[in-house]
């Protein structure tokens, strides 16, 4: 009999859908249907497996060929990287469980490393607007009870975020907004008419890279002051409208993706986008939400917020001292800058993702990947580690786009003798602690033999 | 004064970390002392004659020791900072965070530096004969209470996010500044001799910026009110005066508004 697994949390976008109905054959091998997820969400599932996976560590030859390793001889040959590099990069953490977040801080810690994570090429700026700005947020539970009035700015859920719309924002009835759409009120900000954007009820294409200058003229008019007669390509009775109806709602979200966070500014835009909540707070209920992409890319920031202080670009090198700034300890930076003589990169693809004088840059020193899959960053490698999928073969925490934790499950199991990330991590922490002391020992021997003698 | 002179002889693989150059630090030391003093490369905690070789001893107080540095200095963090008193001359580029969190004494770079220079600075002198990156006198992540005082001069351009957060002091660039200058500012001065490209003044509570060529892309929250004559850095010229940043909070004095001013030169 086929069973049939509920309730279970989607490992693919900040959506964190945890509804979904897995099928998994007779043997618990094979997975045969997915309920409830989108396009996407589906293909993690069957992907796990369907396709070709790795199952040894693999290290490069002289040859450029790959050979397959034991996992001891990789954690070995990882746990060297780390012990003998003055300052390796750890990045990646978008698709991942929080405990291997955690055991990777420990090594980052160990070995002096830096530690980054996805949030560096993706919602960063949104993290230095926070420390700067605060962060009047909510959850989305609140905003599908609450929400008459909904913005998404330069953000395309219908593309990146498949059930945002219909689980929390757009289309859902909630505890007081039982007409679900019809009572709703949507506005899209965005310079590229989206498929988002046509369902939206107000439409301002936003001349690209002027977002700063729009929320700055929202905010003039909130507070009674006259505004030029266009502004970033919006004409102005259009804006008097738009803060007229945020003025009036009852509850109201921004919703903004990368559109914002990462046109020109970046951080300052999702500053006054801040400012600009508080500001509306003088009139009705107004909160912000950052959409988050990968499923766990808060993850880290929570992990590693709660062990050190900062949730990304920390610098541990000191390691009694965690440093971070953006800019100086973000990743593409340490890269382009030449900063950094070790690369990991984890459960992401920044063979893909980095701009290629970056990657460049980074390839001039050994790189090492831990992903489950394939990837474009596995294939340049001087050695790939397989691990898990987690939410597929392997359980853990999972924070949302609006920092909920929530608890994934399993429902295969990993290919035979694939470990998870956090096992992986503690295995390579174990190892440095031993060649720590292997050297402390030899430091012993060498002032002995100066005749001090050893302490013990 | 006495002089210790720097010069790097064995540059950094990487890039190296030289918070403890400063006066205050070489103060007392003799040269051979000065060259045991830590520097990190990442991790390595390594004494700073394994790069740079080290002429002759410190003065007894910080006011009264010079440090040159010489040699290729463009991979060098953090000189100055936090310095108190005393002077240091950088004869070529040099890297982030010079001058950073300084609290007095002058810091003169005859070449380029990269970003984050002056951050949080709180009084002194930093003169820069080149360009600057950006973050030039800003606050430090997080902090909302950047740059208190002191003085910065960059004889040519500055990039992006000048003066962010500033409480105090003075910045005059040369050249022309990137986008976003003295965000969220709560006093100070920023001068820019050449044009601005945007976003001056944003989310500006108090504080004066003079710009004596354009500013590309002036922000709506911005209002003209009139014309000024004023002497600024020397120059006695005519400005347009506006004020602002008019979509933000701002403090009332005597029963009035006060405001974040910009001057653009007529
Ligand atoms: S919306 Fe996101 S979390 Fe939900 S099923 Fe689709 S990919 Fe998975």
């Amino acid at each position: 009999m086929p069973k049939r697994i509920e309730n279970v949390g989607c490992p693919y976008c900040g959506v964190c859908c945890d509804d979904l109905v897995v099928t998994v054959s007779d043997d618990g091998k094979k997975i045969l249907e997915v309920e409830n997820a989108c396009a996407i969400g589906n293909q993690i599932y069957h992907h796990a497996t369907e396709s070709e996976r790795v199952r040894l560590p693999r290290l490069r030859q002289p040859d450029g060929t790959y050979k397959e390793i034991s996992y001891d001889e990789a954690i070995d040959y990882a746990a060297r990287v780390l012990y003998n590099a003055k300052k390796p990069l750890i990045y990646g953490f978008g698709s991942t469980n929080c405990e291997g977040m955690a055991a990777a801080a420990k090594v980052g810690e160990k070995a002096g490393a830096i530690l980054d994570n996805c949030a560096s090429i993706c919602h960063g700026s949104s993290l230095l607007a926070i420390f700067d700005n605060g962060y009047p947020s909510c959850t989305l539970g609140e905003v599908k009870n609450r929400a008459d009035v909904i913005l998404y700015w330069g953000a395309n859920p219908a593309h990146a975020h498949p059930r945002h719309m219909s689980r929390y924002s757009i289309f859902p009835r909630g505890f007081f907004t039982g007409k679900g759409h019809k009572s709703r009120k949507i506005i899209v900000i965005d310079p590229r008419y989206t498929d988002t954007a046509r369902v939206a009820d107000i439409y301002l294409q936003v001349k690209q890279g002027y977002d700063y200058d729009l929320f700055n003229a929202f905010r003039t008019v909130a507070r009674g002051h006259e505004i030029p007669e266009e502004v970033a390509g919006i004409k102005r009775e259009k804006i008097l409208e738009v803060v007229e109806i945020m003025k009036n709602a009852r509850f109201g979200t921004i919703f903004y993706g990368m559109g914002l966070c990462h046109t020109d500014g970046r951080n300052h835009n999702i500053d006054i986008a801040i400012s600009l909540t508080r500001d509306l707070n003088d009139f009705t209920k107004w909160t912000i939400m950052a959409m988050r992409g990968h499923y766990n890319i808060t993850g880290p920031n929570q992990v590693w917020s709660w062990q050190y202080g900062f949730p990304y670009c920390l610098d541990l090198s000191k390691r009694d001292i965690a440093h971070m700034n953006p800019g100086e300890t973000s990743s593409i930076d340490l890269a382009m800058r030449g900063e950094i003589d070790a690369f990991f990169n984890v459960a992401t693809d920044a063979g893909a993702h980095f701009p290629i004088e970056a990657v460049k840059e980074l390839r001039k020193h050994p790189w090492i990947t831990i992903d489950p899959n394939i990837c474009m960053a596995s294939e340049i490698s001087d050695l790939h580690i397989p691990v898990g999928i987690v939410g597929v073969e392997v359980p853990g925490i999972v924070y949302r786009m609006d920092n909920v934790p929530v608890q994934y499950r399993k429902v295969i199991d990993p290919p035979e003798g694939v470990i998870s990330d956090e096992e992986l991590f503690e295995r390579i922490y174990q190892r440095l602690c031993e060649l720590e002391a292997e050297d402390a020992a030899k430091e012993r021997v060498k002032t002995t033999a100066e005749g001090i003698p050893a302490e013990d | 004064m006495k002089t210790v002179t720097l010069t790097m002889t064995n540059p950094p693989e990487l890039y190296l970390e030289g918070q403890n150059i400063t006066p205050d630090a070489f103060a007392g030391k003799t040269a051979a002392e000065i060259a045991a003093i830590d520097v990190w490369e990442g991790k390595l905690k390594s004494p700073l004659g394994k790069y740079f070789t080290v002429e002759g001893n410190g003065g007894a107080t910080a006011a009264e020791t010079r440090i040159i540095l010489r040699g290729d200095c463009s991979r060098l963090k953090r000189v100055g900072q936090q310095m108190t008193a005393g002077e240091i001359v950088i004869e070529g580029d040099a890297d982030m965070y010079i001058g950073g969190w300084m609290k007095g004494g002058k810091i003169h770079v005859k070449g380029n530096v990269d970003s984050f220079c002056g951050l949080a600075m709180e009084g002194g002198e930093l003169i820069i004969d080149g360009k600057a990156g950006h973050h030039l006198g800003s606050s430090p992540r997080g902090e909302w209470r950047g740059m208190q005082g002191g003085l910065i001069r960059v004889a040519g351009s500055a990039g992006n996010d000048t003066a962010t957060f500033m409480n105090g002091g003075t910045i005059i660039i040369g050249g022309d500044a990137d986008i976003h200058v003295s965000t969220h500012a709560e006093g100070g001065t920023v001068i820019i001799k050449g044009n601005a490209k945007g976003r001056v003044g944003g989310q500006m509570v108090k504080g004066d910026i003079y710009v004596f060529g354009q500013i590309e892309n002036p922000l709506p929250g911005f209002k003209q009110v009139g014309e000024v004559e004023q002497e600024v850095d020397g120059v006695k010229a005519r400005f347009i005066h506006y004020i602002g940043d008019l979509g933000e909070r701002h403090p009332v004095s005597k029963g009035k508004p006060v405001y974040g001013n910009i001057y653009t030169r007529i």
